[in-house]
């Protein structure tokens, strides 16, 4: 058992794991932060995206161990209490989610996916850089107007605020 | 129909939950003491089970217990079932095999589960699994259903001789071998219907918990059904009795048919808290879904379709082999029968129809239900041959459909299905004018100029939805009946809570149930609780599938708010003093019709339980149940166009439009309704073009099970769609809808495959139209070019 001490959605959170834990199991099983899902075992769904020091990462793919020190923000994490971030009310408004499952992957990735492209993201390249996330319900449509809608608006705001 | 009332396109009540890591599926729970468990898993398609050691993993760090099949055989849990009977054509019944749920003396596919072992974490649990040892002497594999019915094949089960389930068949054999003997063309065809595998995001999980003082169980599982999975675990398995025994089925991620069975972890889970005296969860990994849960298609048909000389189907005859696998799942001879045979008129009037069908062991996991469920093998099967017909015939694809719809309803087919109420032409020319099928020469002449090939296809799918009315399935053998239950609860302070018997994993009920009440009551739809998916607060119900949630649930609910709305218009009458029948229900008022007189609807509610000025002899409260029998299937239909471009350099196909055209009758809520058929198109172009579950023919091991080895449909793999609805509501149901849950993946797969062979000019090509078979055709065509 190793002890792993991170910052986790801005609090730090400590826990005893065994080194093959993987960060993913460590959040949902010792943080008990449970919006973060496991999907597959081959690091191909993305139902377990986090951020981790500000990229977006599969936490499948990681150690727990690894991830020690490290600062890392979860679907709970991204809005303040009751509150939805711009992604996740665009994906409530577009019905971007049908089971919720791959939802906060998909968000987390779309988040990180608008701060990368900023203002030039087109259905092609949401499209290509949904790639590694996988959904079964939705056949993606909506979620690409939603991560559209959202950068849109995120732009917009950005715009406002720089004015 | 109001903001938020039927018709209303209104964003989802549920969605906050899951957009903020509040769901709480299976695998989130958490309860004291709780164990995680691991199953031992034959590594071996066939084989002898000789036996087990499990003394060394028992003595692995961490474990608490090690349990066998005979221990679970000695305690008196039951075989699994198939719950629908089928009769041969000779008049016997199905040769259903043994399924226990942990093996005891063999094991028929890579998977099947031997033992469970209970530790105190899932990695020691795995690790002791491991330590397991189970003597087995390998017995031949057998993959394909064809191959299992020759003679000499692997005999899988005793009761089953050469592997055949049953050979059953429906129609007419004599007057469709007639039709097709004076026909004027009769086209045949050879239809693969690729195997697949279902693939909810969510795998499996269930988590059983013993109360040692009330001798009680409680069970979490990710069910579509929870009610019929605490029926099937009482009647059939003897876990516990009903009272005993608590189903609940939480937030699911999807399930798609896979999630409809009751399948042996969550019986073995129960059965080993009691014996461990610990709550036990198991959670599935993707590559024991693959290797576990049902699958879904794996049809081979011969067909063969007799035209008259003006181009009018006279004949349809099918010949058809399905695989059931290693055993019988609960609904599988169910689905390559009546759900699929049944549809084979599709939208046409066909006069005479033979479908004869072989259902066949094999060593691979169970086939059971997958989203649409026969039918899709039927479209495919029809919307395949249709297109074959036409090139023959020299027609449009449209101009031979049209000469052949059903046009005056309701239409009775030879093949049992009554059509209530439908206007095929409606749906194709709504999608012929999306795809703008008339420019397609020129789009294709321009792709041509690029090096690329392009081509364009129809489907027109028909459907039946709504399963079913109960005394109809009983007669044809249903171990069931399909009707649904609701109890709508009107709280005192006029806020409510309808209780139903459907469960919802990702169809939107919270939102479009209360929508409904919604509309009738005229309280917003905040003010709604939808319940479902625990057998201790909904007393009975048959769950989600088949489409049926509106069709059947709703009319539930329909039937209950009926009850309540009497009720409280018969206390608003009295508090006013009016006649009852000038009593209507406005946006939340209670009113004497043509005054100015009025109750709020909370005042009426609080009227019911305070019981201080009730008419005489009135029950206080306000809540009703009831339960509703549908009359008939409902029947949606459509018609489905894709458009693609093929690079012949390397045979990828890309998919330049996709237009759909439906009808599924009344809508409740079209953004949900949308997103069920972008969903469903997803899974049949999934289907057409990527997915393919294949086992290695030799030793039966499952080659495609993880996602490196089984295509899912991606971003990038689709487009966006282009729908529209044609509405002719049924006339089955008080609230005239259909159901639109299957259609995208029962239509699309055929168009995509007449709009591939369409482009690279041939007429057959089976699914998944892979690059590599796409390029394989295009070099055959080639060669057989340059040879001519
Ligand atoms: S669980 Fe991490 S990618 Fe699937
Ligand atoms: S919403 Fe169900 S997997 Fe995406």
């Amino acid at each position: 058992m190793t002890k792993v001490t991170l910052t986790v959605n801005g609090r730090a959170m400590s826990g005893e794991c065994d080194d093959r834990t993987l960060l993913v199991h460590f959040i949902r099983e010792k943080l008990g932060l449970t919006g973060t899902h496991v999907g597959c075992d081959t690091t191909q769904c993305g139902a377990c995206v986090v951020h981790l020091d500000g990229r977006s990462v599969k936490s499948c793919s990681i150690l727990a161990v690894q991830a020690a020190g490290s600062t890392v923000t979860t679907i709970e994490g991204i809005a303040g209490q009751g509150e939805l971030h711009p992604v996740q009310a665009a994906f409530n408004t577009h019905h971007g989610l049908q089971c919720g499952f791959c939802t906060p992957g998909m968000v987390m990735t779309a988040v990180d996916m608008i701060a990368r492209h900023g203002g030039d993201l087109d259905e092609h390249t949401v499209r290509h850089e949904l790639d590694g996330n996988i959904c079964r319900c939705t056949g993606y449509h909506n979620i690409v107007k939603a991560v559209l809608a959202a950068n849109e608006e995120m732009q917009g705001a950005a715009r406002q605020a720089a004015e | 129909m109001g903001m938020e009332g039927i018709g209303a396109r209104v964003a989802r009540k549920e969605d906050k939950r899951f957009l903020t890591g509040k769901g709480r599926y299976t695998d989130d729970m958490v309860v004291p003491g709780m164990k995680f468990a691991a199953f031992v898993r034959s590594p071996h398609a066939h084989a002898k089970i000789n036996g087990i050691d499990i003394e060394a993993a028992r003595a692995m760090p961490g474990v608490i217990d090690v349990l066998e099949g005979r221990q679970l055989q000695a305690d008196g849990i039951g075989n699994l079932i198939c719950g629908w009977m089928i009769h041969s054509k000779d008049g016997t019944p199905m040769k259903m095999g043994a399924w226990r749920p942990l093996a005891i003396d063999i094991v028929r596919y890579v998977g099947d589960a031997v033992a469970i072992v209970v530790a105190d974490s899932a990695g020691e649990a795995r690790d002791a699994a491991e330590a397991v040892v189970v003597d087995y002497e390998e017995l031949p594999a057998v993959t394909s259903a064809v191959a299992a019915l020759q003679p000499g094949a692997p005999q899988i089960h005793p009761e089953a001789p050469g592997n055949l389930i049953f050979d059953w068949q429906i129609g007419d054999p004599a007057a469709t071998d007639a039709a097709i003997a004076q026909a004027a063309h009769v086209t045949e065809i050879e239809i693969l219907n690729n195997r697949l595998s279902p693939n909810p995001m969510e795998p499996r999980a269930t988590l059983g918990i013993y109360d040692a003082a009330e001798d009680h169980f409680t069970c979490y599982t990710t069910s579509q059904n929870p009610h019929v999975a605490r029926l099937v675990m009482s009647a059939f398995y003897n876990v516990a009795p009903e009272n005993k025994l608590r189903v609940i089925a939480p937030d699911v991620g999807g399930g798609f048919g896979s999630k409809i069975y009751i399948y042996p972890e969550e019986i073995v889970c129960l059965w080993a808290s009691k014996k461990t005296g610990v709550p036990v969860k198991w959670t599935s990994d993707r590559t024991e879904a693959f290797l576990t849960d049902a699958h879904g298609r794996d049809h081979v048909s011969k067909v063969k379709m007799a035209f008259d000389k003006d181009h009018r189907i006279i004949g349809l005859k099918v010949d058809t082999i399905a695989n059931l696998g290693a055993y019988m799942s609960l609904f599988s001879s169910a689905v390559p029968t009546y759900l699929y045979a049944t549809l084979l008129s599709g939208q046409y009037d066909i006069p005479a129809i033979h479908a004869n069908v072989r259902t066949v062991y094999t060593t691979t996991v169970p086939v059971d239900a997958y989203r649409g469920a026969g039918r899709p093998e039927a479209t495919y099967l029809l919307e395949r041959t249709m297109e074959v017909a036409a090139r023959e015939l020299g027609l449009s694809p449209a101009e031979l459909r049209r000469k052949n719809f059903i046009r005056s309803f309701p239409h009775q087919t030879p093949v049992i299905m009554n059509y209530d109420a439908g206007d095929y032409d409606a749906s194709l020319n709504a999608a012929l004018a999306a795809a703008d099928w008339d420019g397609f020469a020129a789009r294709r002449a321009e792709a041509e100029s690029r090096g690329m090939k392009r081509g364009i296809g129809m489907s027109c799918y028909i459907e039946a939805c709504g399963i079913a009315p109960s005394q109809a399935v009983g007669s044809l053998g249903a171990g069931v009946g399909l009707w649904e239950s609701a109890e709508v609860r009107v709280n005192a302070v006029g806020t409510i809570e309808v209780l139903t018997g459907s469960h919802s994993h990702g169809q939107g009920h919270e939102t479009t149930f209360a929508q409904l009440i919604a509309d009738r009551l005229g309280v917003p739809i905040a003010s709604v609780n939808i319940v479902h998916g625990d057998t201790d607060k909904v007393q009975m119900g048959m769950g989600t599938y088949g489409s049926r949630s509106g069709a059947v649930g709703m009319s539930a609910i329909v039937k209950a708010l009926d009850k309540v709305e009497m009720k409280a218009k018969k206390i608003a009458a009295h508090l006013m003093e009016a006649d009852e029948s000038d009593i209507v229900i406005e946006n939340g008022d209670v009113k004497v019709a043509g005054t100015d007189k009025s109750l709020p609807w909370f005042q009426v509610a609080l009227a019911a339980y305070t019981a201080h000025n009730l008419p005489s002899g009135m029950e206080p409260g306000l809540k009703e149940t009831a339960f509703y029998d549908p009359s008939n299937f409902t029947f949606p239909a459509g018609c489905y166009i894709a458009e693609v471009e093929i690079d012949p350099e390397t045979g990828k196909t890309e998919i330049v439009q996709f237009v759909a055209a439906d009808d599924f009758g009344n809508i409740i809520n079209p953004l949900i309704v949308e997103g069920q058929v972008h969903g469903g198109l997803a899974q049949g172009i999934g289907q057409a073009l990527l997915e393919e579950v294949r086992y290695d023919e030799q030793n039966g091991q499952l080659l495609t099970a993880s996602y490196m080895d089984y295509a899912m449909p991606r971003a990038d793999d689709l487009p966006s769609f282009t729908l529209s609805h044609q509405n002719t509501p049924c006339p089955g149901n008080p609230l005239g809808i259909k159901g639109c849950g299957e259609a995208g993946a029962i239509g699309s797969p055929p168009a995509l495959i007449n709009a591939i062979t369409d482009a690279i000019g041939i007429n057959h090509l089976h699914m998944p139209a892979t690059p590599l078979k796409v390029w394989s055709a295009l070099q055959d065509g080639q060669m057989r070019q340059a040879a001519e």
